[in-house]
Parts: C-alpha cells; structure tokens; sequence
C-alpha cells in the first residue's frame, strides 16, 4: 500500500477514482433521500456525460497532443446509434440497464469504426490542420444525421437520407426523423450508468496513459522525431489514441442521447465540440483529474448563474476569461506561486512545530 | 447562362469569405493563433456601420470609416486584455481565451442591439447590371466585394514584403526569439497586427451585410468559421491563399446547392476541403515547413 | 504541495458551488404544495400543512413558467414571447383577483440538456403551469418530462404535430406545421390553380422541413404545379441564399413559397429584387414580423402573401392596446405572431383557471386535471383568433387567414 501512494502517478490516479466513487455516493445518498432538486437530479447524468468526453477528448488533445475540434461527431454518431438500437431491441431485451449498456456499447462501436475509418487518411496531418478536418468531420456529420431518418414498420427497418426515398407505411413511428431528430425516446439512462461510464473512461484512459504505449504517446507528442528515431511507430499510437477517444464519445453520446426524449443533429455542432474542449483546456491538458472537475464545474456554472437572467451569458464569457488570464497567464502564476509557496512554508512550519 | 449565374453567385459570397480569410490568415500567420473572435469582430463593424447610416443618418463612406476606427480599437483593447498577457502559453490556451471573448462580444451585442434582426442597408448605391435580357445579373456588390478585397491582398503582400513593419511581422513569424533578438519589438507588432486584422474585419463586416443583409448578434459566426475554412483551404498564413481559398470555397459551395444538393451543402464542401488537405497538407498555396531534428 | 493546495481549492470551489445550488432550491421546495412544512407553518398559522381551501381573496399567486432562446441566434423569438407574456401578466395582476407569479429562464433554443435543465430549475421555483417552450426542439424534450411530472403545458409557438399529438397534457396556441402547409397549398389551389410553384425551405429546422413536407403531400394530391421541391438551406448555410433564389427563378417559377421566418425571407426578397425576379411570395405565420425588421425596405414585401393569425395594425381594441403596452415594453418594438401567442397562451391559462377555480395553492397535478377539462370544453378569444378551441390531442382550431402585403400593411384576402 505504502509503495503504491509513494508512487505519485498512482496517487494521483487513486485520487480520481476516488473523488468519483465518494461523489457518487453523496449524491446518489442524498438523491435517494429525496435531498436533491429536480434541477440537480437533472444535472447527474449530463455531467457523468461530460465528464467522459472531456477525459476522452484530453486523451487525444492533451497526451497525445492532437487538437480535435470534432468530438461532438463521435458523440452524436453513439447518441443516435444507442437511440436506434436501444429502440430496436426493445422487445428483446425487456432490462433497461442491459438494453442501455447494449445501447452505449453499440454506440461506442460505430464512434470507434468511424473513427478509424477517418482516422486513415487524416492522422496523417498535424496541428491546426488537423483541428480543420476534425471540424469539417463534425460539420459533416452533423448535416448528415439532420437528413436521416428510420423507422420500422411492418415491413422491418427502413432508414433513408430523406423523406421521399422513406418508404414507410403510413402512421408508422420513425425513430429518427431528418431535422426533428430522435423524437419520443424511452429515457433509459440512470445515475448509475453514468457512473459506470465515467469509471469505465478512467480506467481505460488512466491506464492507457500509464502503459508503455501512454509513454509512447508522450515521446510522439513531446518530440515525434526523436520518438520515431527510437522505434516507435507513430502512426499506430496516434490512430489508437484517436479510436480510443472516439469510441468513448460515442458511448457518452448514447448515453446522452437516451436521457432525454429528444435530441437533434444540432446539439452536436461545433460549437458542443468547443465547450468540451474548454472543458479540457481549463482542467489543464494532461490532466485526467483536472478534466473531471473542470467538466463539471463549468456544466453547472452557467445553470447556477440562471438567476442573472439576460446577463447569464455575458458573465459566463467574462468568467472564462478570467480563469484562462488567472491559471496560465505567466505573470498571475508567478504570483500565485509565491503566494502557495508562503502557504505551502506556514503549513510546513506549524507540522514541525507539533512535532517538536 | 444559367451557370454562369450560379458563378457569379458563388464568387460573391465566396469574395466575402475571402476578405474574412485574410484577416484570419494575417494574424494567424503572424501571431500564431487562432482567432475565433474575428467573425464576432465583423458583427460589430457592421452593426456600427448600421448605426451610423440609420440613426445618424450619415453618408455610406463615413459610416464604413466608424466601423473601420471603432474595430480597430476593439481590436487593440481585445489583444491587450485577453490576449497579451497570455503571450508565451501554449497556442490553446489564447483558443479558448478568444473563444471566451467571442461569447463575450455576441452577448454584448445582444444586449446593445438586442436581438432582434436588423436589415442591413446595402453601402452600394450602384443599380445592378443586367445581361443578356435580365439572365444574368451582376450586382454592385459583387464588383465591389471582389475589387475590395484584391485590393486588399495586393495591398496587404505589399505592406508585409516591403514595409519596415511589415517586415518586422514576417521576422516574426519566422522565428519570435530571432526577431527578439533583432531588436524587434514583438508584442508592438503582434498588437499592429491585431489592429489590421480588426480593421479589415470592419470592412469586412460592411461588405458581408452588404450582400447578406440580415445583421443579427449571431451574423459573425458561421461566415468566420467559414472563411476560416477558406484560409485553411487557401494555405493559411498566405495571403493570395486566403483570397484563392475564399473564393474557391464560395464558388463549390454554389455549385454543390446548384447541381448536387441542397440538404448536403456542407458535407458536400467540408469533404472537398477534406481531400483537398488530404493531396496538398497545407492547403493549396501553404508552403509546407520541413521539421529540423 | 502547491497542487495539492490548488487541488483543495477548486474543490472548495466545487462544494461552494453545490451548496450554492442546494440553498436555491430549498425555498422553492417549500412552497410547492404538499412539500415540507417549517416555513409554511410560519406563514400560515393553524395549519400545518398548507392548506388548499385558503380563502381566495388572498389566495397564493398562480406560477406560470416559460423556457425560451432568450441568448444566441433565436433570441429574438425567445424575448417577443416573453414580452408578450409580461403584458398579459401585468394587465391580470392590476385586475386584481387571481394574480400571476411569472417566470422565464433561457433554453438557448436546445434540444435536449439545456431545455431539461430549464424546465428543472422552474420546476424547482415551484411552477405550476408551463406555458412554453418557444422552439420546437425544446418543445419535444420538454413535453415528456411535463407528461412525467403531470404538469399542464401549453406552447405558444412550438407547431410539431409530435409536441402535443403524443401527451394528452400537452397543448398548442400555434398551428400544426402538416396542417399550416396544407391549408397553404389549398389556399394556392383556389387563388393560383396555374401557377408554376417553388417552394424554398431550412432543411435543419423543424418548423419549415414540417410544413414544406404537409405543403407538398397536399399539392400533390391537389395536383398543382410544382416546379422547384429541392431548394432547401440550413442553418450553417442561410448566409447565402442566392442559389436558391436562383434556382426557383430559372424553372419559371411565379409563385414561391416561403415556409420559414421573417429574418431569412427578408434575405430572400432583398436577393429577388437585386436579380428583379418577381413573383408572388407566399409565407406562413413565421413571415409575420417582415415589416417590422429594422432596415428592412417595405416596398420588397409589396403583394407578399402570409398566413398569419396576428396583425399588429388590426384597429381593433384589444390588439391596439396589446401592440401599444408591448412597445413601451420593448423599446418600440412592434409584436409579431410570436408575442401575439404568447399573450394568449396566458389569457388562456387564465380563463381556465377562474373557471376551475384554480389558484397558487393547487397541486400542479390537480392543475392540469383541471387544465385538461377546461381545454376540452373551452372556447377562447385572443389576439390570434376568435372562438379558438382545441381538439383532444391537443392541437387548437383556428381560423388561418391570408393576408396580402399593400403598402406596407396586412390587407386580408378576399
């Protein structure tokens, strides 16, 4: 036990986890007890969302150092994908958690073998000119679902890129329909799952990153030629990385998708995709623990700001500035370090105090 | 006839992206950063631009000059609050910074001009020129979109190929601590920089309403994110890029709700963009930087 | 260290933000009726609970809620029926009587989370009726969660068939959009039997995909000509609508049909007139507000045609009273449709509750029994339409009227 906690990636990793497992555990507690408001019970499983893209997305901007400004794509593709199945298996499998566990799982495969799938030719950029073709990626998706629609009917499964080439029978119920999106979807996902899938991305990512192909990443992001130099296939870590992070978006969207009972194609706009990677940059790039918290913090930040009314935006705005001059701006560090310094020196001095 | 109707449209709009671009491209190239406020900078040009011409009921030239000196200092203020002291800190902490300050001047203007649509009064007095029996129409604000912004990248490959700032910008953007080194004072220039890009957002800001009229707190986003496709496209950091890219991507954009499809427009130009980075990494004119070990 | 000092701040920071959550909703939760009893107690002496047979005269004030785009590109739907509310609201409460306790929050026109999230917070604040959300996409997540919680829902703008037809606690003041594009392409066939037809419309919004799909179901069966079915745009690409325009004008088109709103189709007249492309456009109740667009030159809007259940210049009392009170409000605005709806949506509610004899002090769910019963017999006049009333899945029968643009004001079609 010692050796573990002596080891400071493990502790901080531990850390994580347990941050999230006694987070569950008061706010579900207190959810049962019937201590939470609707707002806040509405809030749990948004943020478990959030919470995994943002640790996914680090996975990909932070360690390996690829910007993504298409993340909200993989989302929607597991959010509409989980809808679909979830709404096709309703009959086979009459369990809601298994059903959605189906569901996430299904919508995380599709986010995955897309991924790949672009994956191929476009890892072969780099730099702002992969953060474009992440963008025109998450633009195309986003039109491409606006236009689908599917639907059974007695006939089995139809699904069309429009109207005219939907040939359903009359009355019949579409799962997805063009720009109206997933309309009357059964809401299925729970606390619980969420949990279960922000745990699932931390173990994944955490341990991804402290394997021998997590340094391999490091090596690629903090210098690709002297990592190629020693052996390493760059392309292969970058592509993992990339399905990686994909497949767990996808199992977030689906996630998303069945917590309410309707979603459209225009939730997962660039500018979705942005907000997880503000997510990101403020818990500081790399930093599994950091993502958790700030993913959470600015979900309900603007939500806790509603009494402002009509200035609720602009203050969000002014506040993210803030931080962003407040945790990198050089000067502000300098000063704060010296402040923590001074703290971190009268905390030392009381400890040896007692001690004597 | 006809396809050269859907030409000129789609050079119009497309000459619009291109004078975006080339404000992005400028301080991109320069400053090194990607600066998603410039669309929300356009706004504010041509919601000045609208005031001057409907409320103080001033002449066209004049209200374009407001708008150029008002960006230009929001320009200034926006770098010297939000962004210079971030100097030196990874280029995706001024991303979400200049996202940040987007949100910022959309809300702003929300609550300045509330949000209710405003129609945009056209800066061209010029009746539009009709051919071959009203089949093909030419507008002035198609002529003036486009001389605008040739002149503008001739204007601006001038300025920065033989100007003493200019010069100073590409030293720059070459290499920051060399030009440090030189005795260039890199935070003015990055702040000039800024205040040219802002400039020609103001100018840009006219002629995009000019040609799209409606002028919403929102008018800024979708064409910035679109002419920064367009510099991408283009090569960004180049100049005769930006312009190149913008009105490439107008005229596909055209053709493609022309000929292909009017639901799959933009998976339609996001995928061209796509193979086009696929076949040529850095964009079309982008010069492709060989890594040194 | 020094993280770790970092670390226990930003979690202090979290915990303060919770807390600060916490202690918002503990209020609202004790006035929602039937809940906790400290603060209650205090307020009313001799009942413990808060009682539902308090006298009316100082009866709890009725709490109304609305989510609506009031930042980002809707806004200015969100705010008019808003607005709109707030005169209905204020003219009930200087009545006397039953009086209305009115509140808004920002559903930023989403889908899903923030439109949930929305609705929570009102729910929270203790609403005991929705009388929203503006937009479509809100509408349908919204109108689950109001069917769950048993809370009584009326829409003032939000048109899907799919909002109300699936909820028997769901009601709409607007128009469906299948039925709005039927009586549109009836109205052609009587008026402009030969006429070669385009029809341009947003592909990425429900509101115009709905009634453009209902306008060409019915023209077909109606067997009119339509030359131009495909010239649709999205949200990301109405910066440009020229080819559109184009497109409609090189088919011949005479007759173009605009089923969006009034911020495109102003685009789109100023584009037809650059190229001088003149047919007759012809709009839905989202066309209403074109003459109202700041900047806008009214002289293009000269022979439109719109179906529209509001006309701000209509001399009679109620509407002049209505646009006079919304001005002041809003900075000289003048209403459109939007704001128009959302006056009647809370006249409606009103009415239905003097008739039921509903106050502050009814359980949300008892209201919308009550709701539900009233609606059912009820038969309204508003701003939007006289004799208005509502079938049982929850759509509203009202008069469509066409109106023609002649200088500048609604003349309506004979």
């Amino acid at each position: 036990m010692k050796k573990i906690l002596n080891n400071k990636t493990r502790r901080t990793n531990l850390m994580t986890y347990l941050l999230v497992i006694v987070t569950f555990g008061v706010m579900q507690s207190l959810s049962s007890a019937g201590m939470l408001g609707s707002s806040m019970k509405g809030f749990l499983v948004p943020i478990c969302v959030y919470v995994s893209l943002a640790v996914s997305l680090n996975l990909l901007v932070g360690i390996c150092g690829e910007l993504s400004l298409g993340h909200a794509g993989f989302m929607g593709i597991g959010a509409f994908t989980g809808i679909l199945v979830a709404a096709l298996l309703k009959e086979k499998i009459p369990t809601d958690a298994l059903r959605l566990l189906c569901a996430m799982g299904c919508g995380g495969l599709m986010a995955g073998v897309v991924g790949f799938l672009i994956g191929i030719p476009v890892l072969r950029l780099r730099g702002d000119y992969l953060a474009i073709v992440t963008l025109a990626f998450g633009e195309i998706m986003k039109n491409i679902i606006g236009n689908l629609y599917a639907g059974v009917d007695s006939e089995g499964f139809h699904m069309a890129i429009s109207t005219s080439k939907m040939k359903m029978e009359a009355g019949a119920k579409y799962i997805i329909n063009g720009p109206l999106g997933a309309t009357g979807v059964q809401k299925i996902a729970t606390f619980s799952m969420g949990f279960v899938l922000v745990m699932f991305t931390l173990f994944v990512v955490l341990n991804l990153v402290n394997s021998k192909e997590g340094r391999a990443i490091k090596a690629v992001r903090d210098n690709r030629i002297a990592a190629e130099s020693v052996g390493i296939n760059v392309t292969v870590f970058r592509m993992k990385a990339f399905v990686v992070s994909a497949f767990l978006a996808g199992m977030a969207g689906a996630l998303f998708g069945l917590n309410y009972s309707s979603v459209t194609a225009t939730k997962f706009n660039f500018n979705t995709s942005i907000n997880i990677l503000v997510f990101v940059v403020l818990g500081g790039m790399g930093n599994i623990l950091g993502s958790v918290i700030s993913a959470t913090v600015l979900y309900v930040l603007p939500e806790a700001m509603r009494s402002l009314q009509d200035y609720r935006m602009i203050l969000y705005a002014v506040v993210l500035i803030l931080v962003m001059l407040f945790t990198w701006s050089p000067k502000v560090k300098e000063v704060t370090s010296v402040m923590s310094d001074k703290l971190v020196r009268i905390f030392r001095k009381k400890e040896v105090g007692t001690n004597e | 006839m006809q396809i050269l109707q859907y030409l000129i449209n789609g050079i119009s709009i497309g000459a619009v992206y291109a004078i975006i671009a080339l404000g992005y491209t400028m301080v991109y190239g320069i400053a090194k950063m990607l600066n998603f406020a410039h669309g929300d900078v356009i706004m504010v040009g041509a919601y000045i631009s609208f005031c001057v011409t409907n409320y103080l009921g001033l002449p066209a030239a004049l209200s374009v000059a407001a708008a150029v000196v008002v960006c230009t200092l929001l320009g200034i203020a926006i770098e010297g609050l939000a962004y210079k002291p971030l100097r030196g800190t990874p280029s995706l902490a001024v991303l979400i910074t200049a996202i940040g300050v987007s949100y910022f001047l959309q809300n702003a203007a929300q609550l300045i001009w509330s949000s209710s649509p405003k129609n945009f009064t056209s800066v061209v007095a010029m009746e539009p020129i009709s051919l071959a029996d009203g089949q093909l129409v030419i507008t002035g604000e198609v002529l003036l979109t486009v001389c605008v912004s040739a002149l503008v990248m001739v204007g601006l490959t001038l300025f920065t190929g033989k100007t003493r700032t200019g010069k100073a910008m590409r030293a720059v953007s070459e290499d920051r601590a060399a030009a440090q080194l030189m005795g260039i004072n890199v935070n003015r220039t990055i702040s000039t920089t800024f205040a040219i890009g802002s400039a020609l957002a103001a100018v840009a800001g006219v002629l995009l309403c000019s040609t799209v009229p409606t002028l919403m707190p929102t008018t800024g986003s979708m064409p910035g994110i679109r002419a920064f496709t367009a510099a991408v496209f283009g090569g960004i950091g180049s100049i005769p890029g930006a312009m190149l890219g913008g009105i490439l991507l107008g005229i596909i954009e055209t053709f493609s709700k022309a000929y292909l499809s009017t639901q799959f427009s933009d998976a339609i130009v996001f995928s061209v963009l796509i193979i086009i980075l696929l076949v040529k990494p850095a964009g079309l004119l982008g010069k492709q930087i060989q890594e040194k070990v | 260290m020094k993280k770790f000092v970092a670390m226990l701040m930003v979690l202090a920071m979290v915990a303060a933000m919770f807390a600060g959550c916490g202690n918002a909703e503990k209020p609202a939760a004790t006035e929602a009726p039937a809940a906790s009893d400290a603060p209650a107690a205090t307020e009313a002496p001799a009942a413990d609970a808060p009682a539902a047979d308090a006298p009316a005269a100082d009866a709890p004030a009725l709490k109304i809620g609305l989510t609506g785009p009031m930042t980002g590109p809707a806004a200015a739907y969100g705010l008019a029926v808003r607005a709109g509310m707030e005169v209905a609201v204020e003219e009930i409460n200087a009545k006397g009587g039953l009086q209305i306790e009115f509140k808004s929050e920002d559903d930023e026109a989403d889908g899903s989370d923030k439109a949930v999230s929305a609705y929570n917070s009102l729910k929270d604040w203790g609403m005991q009726m929705f009388a929203g959300a503006v937009t479509t996409g809100s509408s349908l997540a919204i109108a689950a969660e109001t069917n769950a919680d048993g809370i009584f829902m009326l829409t003032p703008s939000a048109s899907a068939v799919d909002v109300a037809a699936p909820y028997d606690n769901v009601y709409q003041m607007c128009f469906t959009d299948p039925n709005q594009g039927a009586s549109a392409a009836e109205l052609m066939a009587a008026k402009w039997p030969e006429a070669t037809i385009g029809v341009i419309y947003d592909s990425s919004d429900a509101y115009s995909t709905g009634i453009a799909d209902g306008f060409l179901a019915k023209a077909a069966e109606l067997s009119l000509n339509v030359a131009v079915s495909d010239a649709a745009f999205t949200a990301d690409t109405k910066a440009d609508l020229s080819t559109q325009v184009t497109k409609c004008k090189d088919a011949g088109c005479d007759l173009v049909f605009l089923p969006f709103y009034y911020t495109e189709a102003s685009q789109v007249l100023t584009y037809a007139n650059t190229i001088g492309y003149k047919p007759t456009f012809f709009g839905c109740d989202g066309m209403d507000g074109i003459l109202t667009v700041e900047g806008f030159d009214t002289a293009l809007a000269e022979g439109l045609v719109l179906m529209t259940p509001f006309d701000a210049n209509a001399s009679d009392e109620a509407t002049a009273s209505f646009v006079a009170k919304f001005k002041e409000k809003m900075d000289g605005l003048v209403p459109n449709q939007f704001a128009a709806d959302g006056y009647d949506v809370i006249y409606a509610m009103y009415n239905a509750c003097v008739a039921a004899g509903v106050d502050g002090s009814t359980a949300p769910a008892d209201v919308c029994a009550a709701m539900q019963e009233q609606f059912a017999a009820m038969s309204v006049d508003g701003l939007t339409g006289k004799g208005m009333t509502w079938d049982e899945v929850g759509a509203i029968s009202k008069a469509p009227a066409a109106v023609t643009i002649s200088d500048g004001v609604y003349v309506p079609m004979g």
